[in-house]
């Protein structure tokens, strides 16, 4: 079995999926030639010729339009875009004709596409490029949005998506495209999309989660063990729909919950969750729901960005907070 | 059939790839002190720009786009602009940012994560850095219509790349410039690649500069290493546009001859040999050539030039680095002209976690 990074995973399963369904094609800037600036697609157009791997001019709108039109002939594109702060040209035709499509037409015309974005800080990179605006595609009824924060998840993750009947926003957290190597069994098999994953049972506190904030929670877990707290860790990784189930039930466990995101916290997912928990598990709550997220501002550029992303401590003291309740 | 429609576009050169001029220069071309100027503001540019690659590698900046191969394009730019006129920059425009007024320690605070290096304190009216691909083309037609709202003799410059004439954005501002006669240039750098992707892979229209044609204004080719041919064209450009006669494109046909960025690695998309020929025709040297045919330049005075453009990018570099870090609130205090209210708790978070005395 290959030890594989992230960004390797992404690589296996485009590469899995092309070998096993002719249909699949690549699309997007910088892609074919030069593999990606990340590299995610490297060696494909090598191996599936430039017709399935292709470089386009450079236009989102473009590029989420064209990938739409090929997934309702049956194609399944799998779009990617540079950096998360360069979807929003494709935005309109995101929310008005991917997400609609299928059900404009009542089942006669569909998009089975993939939207891929790499997105979030702690990179250094330039301005534009350190942003996480999940919430503004979880909020778009018809999309879903899968967040991958281990290569076991983006390999399975990425081919459900791809699989699956209907658009896909698939965001890559690239802090972590390389931080962690894991075995990843290259089988062709797909994780399920209607799920979150418990990464740790426990019985004190409940740790939801999702993306590169998934390593500074796990991090924090192993802290409260060592105070004699018991964490349970979600990923959600599907935010859009929501596994609700799955959160209430850790909830109804645990009776507490601390909600982690990189994101800005006014309207972030973490807010649906939230309101999720507060409706259907107030009972069960013994202190209030509490957020450890991004602050209501603009992505800092990189001097002050890790001043901005939530930190293991942050997490701590959170926990600490509704523990005391 | 009857051909309805044929256009045409022109294309400009002055000087061969020796410096030798192939016309009679314009008449401006006498003021040798314009023509030194220039050449010296190229210069320092590139050696800024070795220092900036020079400061990423050593782990001192970040991702920094090398400006190599725009010297001449920028210089022509930063000259025939106006202070009252409005420069609306990408990403790869050092040498007009340094005449427009732009610090070089500001350029390095920039790229080195800090958004004080766009607070420009000596260039007050031009925008700061577009980073999203083409966006800044709309904002250009809305400045050139403020300027034509206010009956104002200003003019607007926005500049671009080859690979960001793709986008809508561009198309349709030069789709408004037309229909309003706007008094804007749009500079379009082709310098042959858009990170890996080719000009060939852009577009099939045989040059950039015909698509203005469409958006029903004049589209110039020019020579993008020939000062000549960039300053006379864009002066004429200019002059249109105050005059209240309309926009105009110029596509200044260079090479980039660096990576993309410090992140990027070039030789695994071009050949070392067209990277090779494309030095060959570098603007810089072709204007030296150009001062020593005329008798106006020497090699000490190279010399003195040399020395005195790392002095002064030296200094800089100083400068940018003795700036302390910002403090954490500031991402919080230039959100909003004054911080609402319901941001309030957030601010006293910020301050309780990292320390800050109020401002
Ligand atoms: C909307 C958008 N998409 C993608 C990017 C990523 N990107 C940055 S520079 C670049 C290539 C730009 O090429 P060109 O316009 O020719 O300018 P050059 O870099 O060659 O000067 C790309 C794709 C971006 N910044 N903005
Ligand atoms: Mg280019």
């Amino acid at each position: 079995m290959p030890n594989v990074t992230l960004v390797e995973a992404v690589n296996m399963a485009l590469a899995w999926e092309m070998d096993h369904d002719p249909n699949v094609v690549l699309l997007g800037e910088d892609i074919a030639t030069n593999g990606g600036v990340f590299r995610a697609t490297v060696g494909l157009k090598e191996r599936f010729g430039y017709k399935r791997v292709m470089d386009t001019p450079l236009a989102e709108t473009l590029i989420a339009g064209t990938a739409i039109g090929m997934a309702t002939q049956g194609l399944r594109p799998v779009a990617e875009f540079q950096f998360m702060g360069f979807i929003y040209a494709g935005m309109e035709q995101l929310v008005s004709h991917a997400a609609r499509l299928r059900n404009r037409t009542r089942g006669r015309i569909t998009c089975p596409a993939v939207f891929r974005a790499p997105f979030g800080g702690g990179i250094h990179a330039p301005e534009h490029h350190s942003e996480s605006t999940e919430a503004l595609f979880a909020h778009i009824p018809g999309l879903r949005v899968v967040i991958p924060s281990s290569p076991q998840r983006a390999y399975g993750l990425l081919l459900a998506a791809i699989r699956n009947p209907d658009p896909v926003v698939f965001l890559e957290p690239k802090r972590i495209y390389r931080a962690v190597s894991q075995p990843v069994e290259d089988t062709g098999e797909a994780l399920p999309l209607d799920t979150c994953f418990t990464l740790r049972e426990g019985d004190d506190v409940t740790l939801i989660s999702w993306g590169a904030s998934i390593h500074e929670t796990l991090q924090a877990a192993d802290r409260l063990a060592e105070q004699g707290i018991s964490a349970e860790v979600i990923d959600v990784a599907t935010l859009s729909p929501l596994d609700r189930d799955t959160l209430l039930c850790s909830v109804a466990k645990t009776g507490r919950c601390v909600i982690i995101h990189e994101a800005c916290r006014n309207g972030g997912v973490g807010a649906e969750i939230a309101a999720s928990i507060a409706e259907a598990a107030f009972l069960d709550l013994q202190a209030p729901v509490v957020r450890v997220t991004g602050y209501d501002t603009v992505m800092p550029y990189y001097r002050l960005e890790n001043f901005y992303l939530p930190q293991v401590e942050d997490i701590v003291a959170a926990v600490e907070q509704v523990i005391a309740l | 059939m009857k051909s309805r429609y044929d256009f045409h576009v022109d294309s400009l050169r002055y000087l061969n790839d020796q410096g030798l001029p192939l016309d009679a220069l314009p008449t401006w071309a006498e003021e040798s002190e314009r023509v030194l100027a220039a050449y010296r503001n190229m210069v320092l540019t590139r050696t800024f720009d070795q220092k900036a690659i020079a400061l990423q590698r050593t782990g001192q900046c970040g991702t920094y786009p090398s400006v190599l191969g725009h010297e001449v394009v920028g210089t022509a730019i930063g000259q025939c602009m106006t202070p009252d006129d409005v420069f609306v920059p990408y990403y790869r425009d050092q040498a007009a940012h340094i005449l427009r007024g732009v610090k070089l320690s500001e350029l390095l605070l920039y790229w080195g994560g800090d958004e004080r290096g766009s607070a420009w304190q000596d260039c007050p009216h031009d925008l700061p850095i577009a980073v999203p691909i083409a966006t800044q083309c709309c904002h250009a037609v809305g400045i050139a219509a403020a300027m034509r709202i206010r009956d104002e003799h200003r003019a607007v410059v926005c500049c671009l790349g080859d690979g960001a004439t793709s986008k809508g954005d561009f198309l349709e501002s030069l789709n408004l410039a037309g229909a309003w006669h706007l008094p804007v240039v749009f500079m379009v750098i082709n310098n042959q690649w858009a990170i890996s992707t080719p000009r060939s892979l852009q577009s099939g229209t045989e040059t950039i500069a015909q698509k203005a044609i469409a958006g029903g204004i004049p589209g110039h080719l020019v020579d993008g290493n020939d000062y000549f041919a960039v300053t006379d064209q864009l002066l004429q450009a200019l002059e249109r546009a105050r005059a209240g006669k309309g926009a105009s494109l110029i596509e200044a046909v260079t090479y980039r001859l660096g990576d993309h960025t410090t992140a990027d690695d070039a030789t695994r998309y071009r050949s070392a040999e067209e990277l090779k020929q494309a030095w060959e025709r570098d603007g810089i040297k072709r204007l030296q050539r150009y001062l020593h045919h005329r008798a106006l330049w020497s090699p000490d005075q190279e010399q003195q030039l040399q020395t005195d453009c790392k002095a002064t990018v030296e200094l800089a570099v100083a400068d940018y680095l003795a700036v302390p870090p910002a403090p954490a609130t500031d991402m919080l205090d230039y959100l909003f002209a004054k911080l609402p209210k319901a941001l309030e708790p957030q601010r006293a978070r910020l301050v309780v976690r990292h320390g800050q005395e109020d401002v």
